[in-house]
């Protein structure tokens, strides 16, 4: 019993150092977890794969560095898939610092060899139109006309001038919206507007703790949603480019173990020391 | 291990938040200040060139400019000068003798709002989530949707159940009541787990950068 009392007095620091230990180790180890993909992230892969090339794709950053570990993996994988596909990338972002990590990971998928061989060029083949104030009576104003709510792109080109955006006014010229969501504005609202308004079809890349909000939207508001660094992986493996968000599955995997077995003992210890003290 | 000086910035402030899980400290309270002043300092700026400029600024100088000039102005000038002049009236809660005056754009911002999120929410949330639950309980040669059927029909009937305070939960009906409320722990259980997978995907981040960025122990 006094071993009991003594888990339930265990320090929570511990507890801490044994987490950090078990997400720093695995960080060493090559090694990768087994990756099922998911029906919802498959969803959203098909719905990509399946665009004829030249379909447009709007992409919107709802999010900022706080959330990219999350987040950016899916970016990049989502950016590589469309490229590699010719689709045209129109991207947005509600949140200020949204634009910002889009160029980033365009950055790191034109590192990529296969992408740069593609050659692709700015105003043609993708643009940034930054962000705009106002959350989601911008979604509901892009309905309506793209180039009065985004007059000018994330330089200050003028978006009419674009030759990807000329042949784009609203929702009804956008074959695919894909958002990076972290909360609000986010997939909530792109449903709300773009989708229930507009009948915009739409996918989702969701932080983990906003994922299991969005499944009831899922399929008929929503194609698909990928959950956290897991959602991440998954569209790696079915993409077959196994990245960063993989390469993390591991260390999630072995912290996960250290909680779960944290909550098993905390719980059994308080209820067998619970036990002893109803009888005395 | 990396020799920019903007890494080891990084990593000082990394480790000195993360020292508050040992205890309270000056190099955590030093961090914790870092990262609200530049917040402050990134947001000011952030809704100064986003907002007030683009949207305050520029508009409601075209519409004084235009009545100036022409004498008269568009509905849609009136708009700018509407919206400007509430924008001013919501400052008065500085003056506290006529702070009440800000109530009255503080309505028309509840009363806005109210009315767009309404009909989205109605349909949204709503019509279209109980259009989703009436499905076919039994789908054919597909015994996994059959009983993903049932459990999203009964999940969401017991549910509703519960929330209905209106009869005593007794009998059949505490009975459904109950399994509503089993179905509601096992989301917030499913709810929590993804909680506990994002913080730790951050850590995992936070932990690579450390050791893989910074201190140069991972290739």
């Amino acid at each position: 019993m006094k071993f009991f009392d003594r888990l339930l007095a265990i320090d929570r620091r511990i507890i801490f150092l044994f987490v950090i230990i078990a997400v720093t180790l695995p960080l060493f180890s090559k090694a990768t977890l087994h990756i099922e993909v998911s029906p919802m992230v498959k969803a959203v892969y098909d719905a990509v794969d399946n665009l004829p090339p030249g379909s447009k794709v709007l992409v919107s950053f709802d999010y900022d560095p706080a959330s990219a570990p999350e987040l950016q993996p899916m970016a990049l994988s989502f950016f590589r898939h469309c490229f590699s596909k010719d689709l045209k990338v129109v991207i947005i972002g509600l949140w200020p610092q949204g634009p910002v990590q889009a160029n980033i990971a365009l950055e790191d998928v034109f590192r990529d060899p296969e992408i740069k061989a593609k050659n692709l060029k700015y105003g043609v083949d993708y643009v940034n139109l930054g962000y705009m104030a106002g959350n989601e009576v911008v979604i509901q104003s892009m309905g309506s006309n793209i180039h009065t709510t985004f007059p000018a792109d994330y330089t200050g080109n003028r978006t009419s001038e674009l030759p990807l955006m000329k042949g784009i006014k609203n929702f009804d010229n956008i074959d695919f919206i894909y958002n990076l969501s972290a909360g609000y504005p986010g997939t909530m609202e792109w449903v709300q507007f773009a989708v229930d308004r507009f009948q915009a079809k739409l996918g989702a890349g969701n932080t983990a703790v906003q994922a299991p909000g969005m499944y009831p939207y899922i399929p008929e508001q929503l194609v698909g949603v990928l959950g956290g660094m897991k959602g991440g992986a998954e569209y790696e493996i079915i993409a077959k480019r196994p990245a960063r968000a993989v390469s993390y599955m591991l260390s999630q995997g072995v912290s996960h173990a250290v909680i779960i077995f944290f909550i098993i003992i905390g719980n059994l210890a308080f209820f067998v020391t619970r036990g002893k003290k109803k009888t005395s | 291990m990396s020799t920019s000086i903007g890494v080891w910035i990084a990593a000082f402030l990394t480790l000195g938040i993360m020292s508050f899980l040992y205890k309270d400290n000056p190099i955590y309270k030093f961090c914790e200040a870092v990262f609200v002043g530049v917040s402050a300092g990134y947001w000011f700026v952030v809704e100064f060139f986003n907002v007030f400029l683009p949207k305050v600024y520029d508009n409601v100088g075209i519409a004084v400019n235009v009545l100036l000039v022409q004498g008269r102005v568009d509905w849609f000038h009136w708009s700018y000068l509407l919206g400007g002049i509430l924008g001013v009236l919501m400052l008065l809660r500085l003056v506290p003798k006529i702070g009440w005056i800000s109530r009255w754009p503080l309505a028309v911002v509840v009363g806005t709002t109210a009315g767009l999120w309404l009909i989205n929410y109605l349909v949204s949330n709503a019509m279209r989530q109980i259009q989703s639950t009436i499905i076919p309980l039994y789908v054919a040669g597909d015994l996994n949707a059959t009983i993903g059927s049932i459990i999203l029909v009964v999940g969401t009937f017991c549910g509703l159940i519960y929330f209905f305070f209106s009869k005593e939960h007794k009998g059949a009906f505490g009975g459904a009541a109950k399994i509503g409320i089993w179905f509601i722990m096992i989301t917030f259980g499913a709810s929590f787990g993804y909680t506990v997978m994002s913080r730790m995907s951050l850590l995992i981040a936070r932990m690579d950068f450390l050791v893989g960025t910074w201190l140069g122990l991972i290739r």
